[in-house]
């Protein structure tokens, strides 16, 4: 193996050398210490509302009322799930349609042309996307309830699944197209070579050789759209209930903390409640996460 | 027409027309932005901070706010090059052998890189109680310094990958130390890529609302040291936005523009280094 030759152990390059690798080393500590800091950090803060009830009491209660110290996260943590479920639905079978439109049905040059084109969509922030979605899907989502004849405001359930599906997408496209572009061609050739048309190849060869490359994307969607705060807050209406059906405002735990930040500080136990939300996210976001990025890890073995 | 190639066709066009629908939605976002935005847009909106009854539809314009993105960005974006580019560096130079520990690393860098804004933005106001400081600048600068270093130490990470490991050991042959090798050969063949990993964190510091919610507060004036609270760009979208009176909303529009085109520009500054490097570079490949 290679190594650095030994140099004389005075002189200005060994000290140079020494002081140069106790920063690179004291900067990967920190990056490395920094998750763990996260979890305590916010398990500290979150501790007095732990110890005044129990774990599951606050889970699975439905009553939020800071006032009177009721802390139940079961409206957030239904208004969360609702909302990245509608988003994946929306999101998950467009940009796969398009991943394999782009990669497989598609001419080389128009890959080149569109793959600048969603690296920037990606990059544009979520504020932007909330401009969007109160301008335009408000009134169409208020428009489509009153056609099934359903009254709403438009800010729901469902414009917040589309804001986060549509942000999402570009992407988790991203990602599918490096799923479906790291294909071996061979195994594409093989099927051709059979016989078989290029549909029956996607279907039968590449989506199940990069199924778990596909699911690792769509999870990486999901983490992605549990922690979108700015633009859900904006669209999704913000009220502690249990949405009946898509049209009804909902409130996720993103947006709980977002929206309250400023008067947390006069209740007792509301910050720690909301520390507790910051951290139920965090373990949240980052089981998925590491479920996600193990597979790829996996997959790209 | 058979049954196989009906399907054949089928799908084709579906997919074929759900490419186009996507980048219709895509372009549809940045037609109303602009449709909404310019009749509202005036020279006095990037040139002026807030002055009396801005809120209620009277002068000025958000100037405070992109100052203010600039500083915090910028700040942040400069405490994160000094964690993230010795630590990019160690992990391709002196870690270069250990790869299964170096897979790891990648791996927890990518689920900090996964971790939502607003996670970070709690997390900044904890540290934040515990040293004491208010709402501020720099409290702002903290928060997004470390919600930034792993999006750019991977983004650097990637770029220093690619470097031929002949070089080190030629670097290395001639007598040259291990920081002489990373700082003297890999970081300045990388230069223009590690540019891009800069930019991309920028971006993100700049778009970034959530994770100073808490920490950077917000003012109508521009900030004249770290301790000051300071307004920032999607922040002050969000908070115009949420106004009854029209007016106000317009200027949301105007705002969302400016940050848009921010971001646009940095961006496109990214891919055309990026292009730059790869005309450049002496093997295609790399």
């Amino acid at each position: 193996m290679i190594s650095a030759l030994k140099i004389k152990q005075t002189g200005s390059r060994f000290w140079v050398d020494r002081i140069s690798t106790t920063w690179m080393l004291a900067g990967l500590f920190f990056i490395l210490v920094v998750p763990f800091a996260i979890f305590l950090g916010l398990l500290i803060k979150a501790l007095p509302l732990l110890y005044d009830q129990s774990l599951w009491a606050i889970l699975s209660g439905t009553e939020w009322s800071p006032m009177r110290g009721n802390f139940g996260f079961l409206p957030f943590i239904v208004g969360s799930v609702l909302v990245t479920v509608l988003a994946v639905c929306f999101s998950a079978p467009t940009s796969l349609m398009a991943a394999i439109y782009i990669t497989q049905f598609a001419p080389k040059r128009f890959l080149k042309l569109v793959h600048p084109v969603i690296d920037i969509l990606a990059g544009i922030p979520s504020v932007i996307y909330g401009v969007w979605g109160v301008l335009t899907i408000i009134p169409l989502v208020a428009g489509l309830a009153s056609w099934f004849g359903i009254s709403s405001t438009g800010y729901s359930i469902l414009a917040g699944g589309i804001v986060l599906a549509v942000m999402s997408t570009p992407y988790v496209l991203n990602m599918l197209i490096e799923v479906f572009r790291s294909m071996p061609i061979g195994l594409k050739e093989a099927s051709l070579s059979l016989g078989s048309t290029y549909w029956e190849c996607i279907k039968h060869v590449l989506l199940r050789k990069g199924l778990s490359g596909i699911l690792a994307a769509f999870a990486l969607g999901v983490s992605n759209a549990l922690g979108n705060t700015i633009a859900v807050l904006m669209v999704v209406g913000n009220r502690v209930q249990f949405p009946s059906n898509v049209f009804e405002a909902g409130y996720p735990i993103p947006a709980l903390i977002a929206n309250n930040y400023g008067e947390m500080m006069s209740i007792p136990l509301y910050d720690s409640a909301l520390m507790f939300a910051a951290l139920l996210l965090f373990v949240m976001v980052t089981f998925f996460n590491f479920a996600s990025r193990y597979f790829i890890q996996k997959y790209e073995v | 027409m058979n049954r196989k190639s009906l399907e054949e066709q089928f799908f084709r066009r579906l997919t074929q027309l759900t490419t186009v629908l996507l980048f219709v939605v895509l372009t549809w976002i940045i037609a109303t932005i602009l449709y909404r935005g310019i009749p509202a847009m005036s020279w006095d909106m990037i040139t002026k901070v807030p002055q009396g009854g801005f809120y209620f539809g009277k002068e000025g314009g958000v100037l405070n706010a992109i100052i203010g993105s600039f500083y915090l960005a910028g700040g942040a974006t400069l405490c994160a090059i000094f964690v993230s580019l010795p630590v990019a560096l160690f992990m391709n130079i002196h870690l270069v052998k250990y790869q299964s520990f170096l897979t790891r690393i990648r791996l927890l860098l990518d689920i900090l890189w996964g971790v939502p804004a607003i996670v970070y933005g709690a997390f900044g106001f904890t540290l934040m109680l515990y040293f004491g400081l208010r709402a501020s600048l720099l409290a702002g600068i903290i928060t997004v310094a470390i919600m930034i270093c792993p999006i750019m130490i991977r983004a650097m990470d990637e770029v220093l990958r690619t470097i031929p490991r002949g070089l080190m050991e030629a670097s290395y042959s001639l007598g040259s130390t291990r920081t002489e090798t990373a700082f003297k050969i890999y970081a300045r063949k990388a230069l223009p890529g590690l540019t891009t990993a800069v930019l991309l964190a920028l971006g993100k510091g700049i778009g970034d609302a959530a994770a100073v919610l808490f920490t950077a507060g917000f003012t109508d004036y521009i900030p004249e040291n770290l301790l000051q609270p300071t307004a920032t760009l999607p922040l002050s979208i969000f908070f115009q936005l949420s106004s009854p009176i029209e007016a106000v909303r317009e200027r949301a529009y105007a705002a969302a523009i400016i940050l848009t085109v921010i971001i646009l520009l940095f961006s496109l500054t990214g891919r055309g280094i990026s292009t730059l490097y790869k005309k450049y570079s002496a093997n295609g490949n790399d």
